[in-house]
């Protein structure tokens, strides 16, 4: 699946966006911030705090609990601040 | 006859009452518009710029998930919204809302309901660049602005 990360989680990973492939035992989008906590520091760093990231599965806002299922692209961001 | 919706998000800069009047059109049951703009502020002059990134794609589907919700929520005639995103200076308009309906009681909560949820559900994000040439960081989410979004859910 493709991942996309926006403002600060985008600057702390160092990337706008990846092909990824988790594994199967990875269903959730907490267990996909997990899995990708271990790849690196700045993976790590981008997901220490969880409750300031939010999600999206296939462009639709997700919990953290949500299943990924069958979804083409996950995104993580900070909490919005537009308007 | 439902609603006219325009959505848009864009880098170029706008012209609020221009707007306002395009969307009137020749609709003649309307009797309210709500035109409402949100600037960039000059923080006192400590602020260069405001830097918005946004989700494209994302950014629009969910503008127009709120217009949804408006519409179903009030008898509206007309609706739009733009949000801008990039490089804002002090003084540039950065979003703009027109609500119309016949009267001016669900204009003007529709458009108060745009904003609120726009503030916490739309994907921008907005970067600041001081005056002194300084890290200025994000913007930090606030609580205020949820519990503003929470006053609609009944």
């Amino acid at each position: 699946m493709k991942a996309l990360y926006f403002a600060w989680v985008r600057e702390r990973i160092g990337k706008a966006e990846e092909e990824i492939a988790p594994p199967e035992d990875v269903k959730t989008v907490d267990a996909v911030m997990s899995w990708l906590s271990a790849r690196g520091e700045n993976y790590a760093a981008a997901f220490a705090n969880r409750k300031t990231v939010r999600a999206a599965l296939d462009r639709t806002h997700a919990r953290h609990d949500a299943p990924i299922g069958q979804a083409k692209e996950i995104a993580f961001f900070p909490p919005m601040t537009g308007g | 006859m439902p609603a006219q919706v325009v959505v848009r998000v864009q880098k170029e800069s706008f012209d609020a009452s221009a707007e306002a009047a395009a969307l009137a059109g020749e609709r003649k049951g309307i009797g309210a518009i709500v035109t409402f703009a949100g600037l960039c502020r000059d923080e006192g002059g400590t602020l260069e710029a405001l830097e918005i990134e946004h989700f494209p794609g994302m950014a629009e589907s969910e503008i127009h998930r709120i217009a949804r919700e408006a519409c179903a929520r009030w008898p509206l005639e007309a609706l739009l919204v733009i949000h801008r995103f990039g490089m804002i200076r002090p003084g540039e308009p950065i979003v703009l809302v027109v609500t119309a309906s016949a009267h001016r009681g669900e204009a003007f909560a529709a458009a108060s309901f745009l904003m609120d949820f726009l503030k916490t559900d739309a994907p921008f994000w907005k970067k600041q660049h001081r005056a002194d040439g300084g890290e200025g960081g994000w913007v930090e989410a606030k609580a205020k602005d949820d519990a503003a979004r929470e006053r609609w859910e009944t």
